[in-house]
């Protein structure tokens, strides 16, 4: 019964998703002021009605409901219930469902916050998003029924795949949907604006806290994606260039180039089409990462369906929504001039630098991630690309863009004077130099060119970034907390490049076989493998090595990897420990029995491997403080907190 | 030139670098991807020696061997039709199994044993790799079989 309900919500809100985007498009162009009044309650009963749906899939994963073909092939009774909850997402169906109901969220949140604007600009808005909703919502119902039924039904399920089994992965991908689903809001906010022929600054004002807390989820979705790779497939990867991944990166760069991009139109009125095409690029590769994730073309952890109608239905909900947008782009856009003009080194043209990097950098992952499907498609075999592509290529545009990041912080707008931020770059970047070889070259004795060059740009943008505020702080002016959060987000890059610089360039690594009382040395740390004992989970046995770590012949710490067998799924799988600390993470994975207590492991020592997590924990910390800033709650005269959206935005 | 056709100059000159610049990017990873081939492509010798190369297909029910107490393996990749011996030093992905699908990146050593340096298994065990799942139909027909598939979800 609680499923049929589901099944019958969903399509009360593909309904409503109609009527919201034919009285959100007409309401405004026929000047009807009962069609626009109208939207508002078909956004509500939307929201109402899939959070329902969404709702009965939980619902019947929870109770077991083995009738349901998709809790049958996801869960069992033997799974603890809280990953009962995250298998809703976990699988195709599912995530879809809960794609449209994000989406919903992120409709009913523009709804209640953007009432000071003018009526039929946000009636144009929520007809966008009706309309991406309509899309959504008719794919699911017709190729990927989230509350299909198994006619005999099924005593058990099958489980949930044990490396989701995680609590990295039951938050990795809802972060993940609500920021590329809340790109959206962007690009609907583009058409909106294109639609009506007329983008002024106050437009970029009211975009700007959306697309930052949308960034700023989907960094956050990242980084956990990232984290989960690192500590659960416990082979000390946290970013493989895997398709998958590339394809939320590319959105992540795209909207890192748009949130910049916005604030030069929020400020001097420029870029005002590069901004929209900006938009409509970004949520179109958040589409396009749907695609790719959903349409079976890329193999990978992450694919979970294998169908073509599927795929085909996405290609053209995809090709319909990027066309349209697109055509209504190059027949609007010239009526939007910017009269302004600004000089060679101001911070515009860093902006627009900053923005022509992003945009090489995202064409360099999109290259690599598409060359072996078409090279596939043309008949001419099969080929993979790797690390050794992106490794190099994206570091291309990567390190001028990281240069820029400190160069520009001390830019000012519109006019251009280098002679007096020369002294304090050049004062920074003999800092950042002096540091950067003291630990690259002193400390961890690297020879190499990267490492040095990685740590010193990271280290320059944390110096950089600090200078204005402390300067500020100093003279007792205010920091506002949108230069607060620019500032946070910027040391989050300088941190996290110097991390990556550093674990990268000086990690140690190996593969072992280790009888019991062998030991193994890694440059100061010595692991000593002592024994095994067998261990019993809820729903997996597992064998556990004792591992004995000493750090200069004094004991560091004891690692207890797994390698543990799911009985329900028949899988083998090793569950890494870590020993973590400040300066490096200790990783040890247990492969198999190789014969006479002897086992396969691979060992690892990561340097600063937290401030990866750190530097990405900031820059989200960064955009969510700068959509604090009242400036942008000024502009919405009635008392709107664009802060809270991020507060209801949470599932 | 008016303002208006120079804009759209611009506009083109603009598309027109962008599309260069992404072609170049795929032509480099074109360039420095590596080809995928079955058992039966290196059997007819379509690979030269000592050129990295992916060799991907079904682990031989019952060739995986070790020699105990090292992290040396041995095993042999099939598409059904003609089997490629392979040797690894190193710990394998979870997913290793025998009757199961498995890409390999390495290179052929001149006795025709593929020494791999990476072995990678799906983490999926309803999905076969594309190239996999094609490699192997070719061969199929003739002999036994896979190991039955998992049920499909």
């Amino acid at each position: 019964m609680i499923p049929e309900i589901g099944q019958f919500a969903m399509i009360l809100a593909l309904l409503l998703a109609v009527a919201q985007s034919f009285f959100g498009i007409a309401g405004p162009w026929r000047g009807n002021a009962r069609w626009i009044q109208a939207v508002y309650p078909a956004v509500a009963g939307q929201f109402v009605m899939l959070g329902l749906a969404f709702g009965c899939l939980v619902w019947s994963l929870v109770h077991n409901d083995f009738t349901v073909k998709l809790v049958a092939g996801h869960s069992n009774t033997a799974l603890p219930v809280y990953f009962r909850v995250a298998a809703a997402w976990g699988n195709h169906e599912g995530s879809l469902l809960f794609w449209v109901f994000v989406l919903s969220v992120w409709t009913l949140t523009v709804a209640a916050f953007a009432n000071s604007l003018p009526r039929p600009f946000v009636a144009r808005v929520l007809g966008v998003l009706g309309i991406i909703s309509v899309g959504f919502l008719l794919f699911s119902l017709a190729t990927s029924n989230p509350f299909e039924r198994l006619p005999p039904g099924m005593p058990d399920g099958v489980d949930l795949n044990p490396v989701l089994q995680d609590f990295g992965l039951t938050i990795h991908p809802p972060m993940l949907y609500v920021g590329y689903v809340g790109f959206s809001v962007a690009f609907a906010f583009a058409c909106a604006a294109m639609i009506e022929g007329k983008l002024d600054q106050t437009w970029a004002r009211w975009t700007r806290p959306w697309t930052t807390v949308a960034w700023m989820f989907l960094t956050v979705g990242i980084a956990l994606g990232a984290w989960w790779a690192y500590y659960e497939l416990g082979w000390g990867g946290y970013w493989a260039w895997d398709p998958v991944e590339n394809s939320i990166l590319m959105p992540w760069l795209l909207g890192t180039a748009l949130i910049h991009s916005l604030s030069v139109t929020d400020k001097r009125g420029l870029f005002k089409s590069w901004t929209l095409l900006l938009a409509i690029m970004t949520f179109s590769f958040c589409l396009l990462a749907t695609f790719m994730v959903r349409s079976g073309v890329l193999v990978s952890v992450h694919s979970f369906a294998a169908d073509p109608t599927r795929g085909i239905f996405i290609l053209t909900f995809l090709a319909l929504t990027i066309g349209g947008a697109l055509t209504l782009y190059l027949w609007r856009a010239p009526l939007l001039r910017s009269e302004a003009g600004f000089d060679v080194v101001s911070r515009e043209s860093f902006i627009l630098f900053n923005n022509i990097l992003l945009v090489i950098s995202t064409a360099v992952v999109f290259g690599g991630t598409m060359a072996p499907i078409f090279v596939d498609l043309a008949g001419l075999g099969t080929m993979s690309v790797g690390p050794p592509y992106f490794n190099v290529m994206f570091l291309l545009p990567i390190f001028p863009l990281l240069a820029l990041v400190s160069a520009g912080t001390f830019a000012r707008w519109k006019r251009g004077n280098l002679g007096e931020s020369r002294k304090r770059i050049l004062s920074t970047l003999t800092l950042a130099t002096v540091l950067g070889l003291a630990v690259m070259l002193g400390f961890y004795g690297d020879r190499s060119l990267l490492g040095p060059l990685g740590v010193i740009l990271g280290l320059w943008i944390i110096a950089s970034a600090l200078v204005d505020p402390i300067d500020r702080w100093r003279r007792g002016l205010s920091v506002s907390p949108a230069v607060l959060g620019m500032t946070l987000a910027h040391i989050g890059l300088g941190i996290l490049t110097t991390g990556i610089t550093v674990m990268e360039s000086d990690k140690l690594q190996r593969d072992v076989a280790l009888a019991p009382g062998e030991q193994v040395q890694l440059g100061d740390y010595t692991f000593k493998f002592q024994g095994t004992e067998d261990v019993d989970g809820p729903n997996y046995e597992a064998v556990r090595a004792k591992i004995e770590v000493l750090y200069k012949g004094r004991p560091d710490s004891i690692l207890l990897p797994e390698r543990r067998n799911y009985w329900v799924q028949q899988q083998s799988l090793a569950e890494a420990a870590l020993g973590v600390s400040w300066s490096r993470d200790l990783l040890a994975t247990m492969g198999e029995s190789v014969g006479g207590g002897v086992w396969s492991m691979r060992l690892q020592v990561r340097p600063l491997m937290r401030l990866l997590w750190l530097g990405s924990a900031l820059m989200a910390l960064g955009g969510l403080l700068a959509t604090l800033d009242k400036r942008y709650r000024r502009v919405r005269a009635v008392a709107t907190e664009p802060a809270q959206t991020t507060l209801t935005v949470q599932p | 030139m008016t303002p208006s056709q120079k804009r759209r100059l611009y506009m083109v000159l603009g598309i027109l670098v962008g599309v260069g610049v992404a072609t170049t990017f795929a032509l480099q990873a074109f360039k420095s991807g590596i080809g995928f081939k079955a058992p039966t492509e290196v059997v007819a010798g379509a690979v030269q020696q000592d050129k990295r190369f992916q060799l991907g297909g079904m682990v031989k029910k019952g060739s995986v061997q070790r020699v105990p107490g090292t992290l040396e393996v041995r095993f042999v990749v099939t598409d059904f039709q003609n089997d490629v011996p392979v040797v690894y030093r190193g710990v394998l992905p979870d997913l290793f199994k025998e009757a199961s699908g498995v890409t390999t990146n390495g290179r052929l050593d001149a006795s025709g044993v593929f020494q791999a340096d990476e072995v990678l298994a799906k983490h999926d065990e309803n999905y076969m790799p594309p190239a996999v799942g094609r490699a192997l139909k070719k061969g199929e027909s003739r002999l036994e079989p896979p190991a039955s598939p998992a049920p499909q979800q």
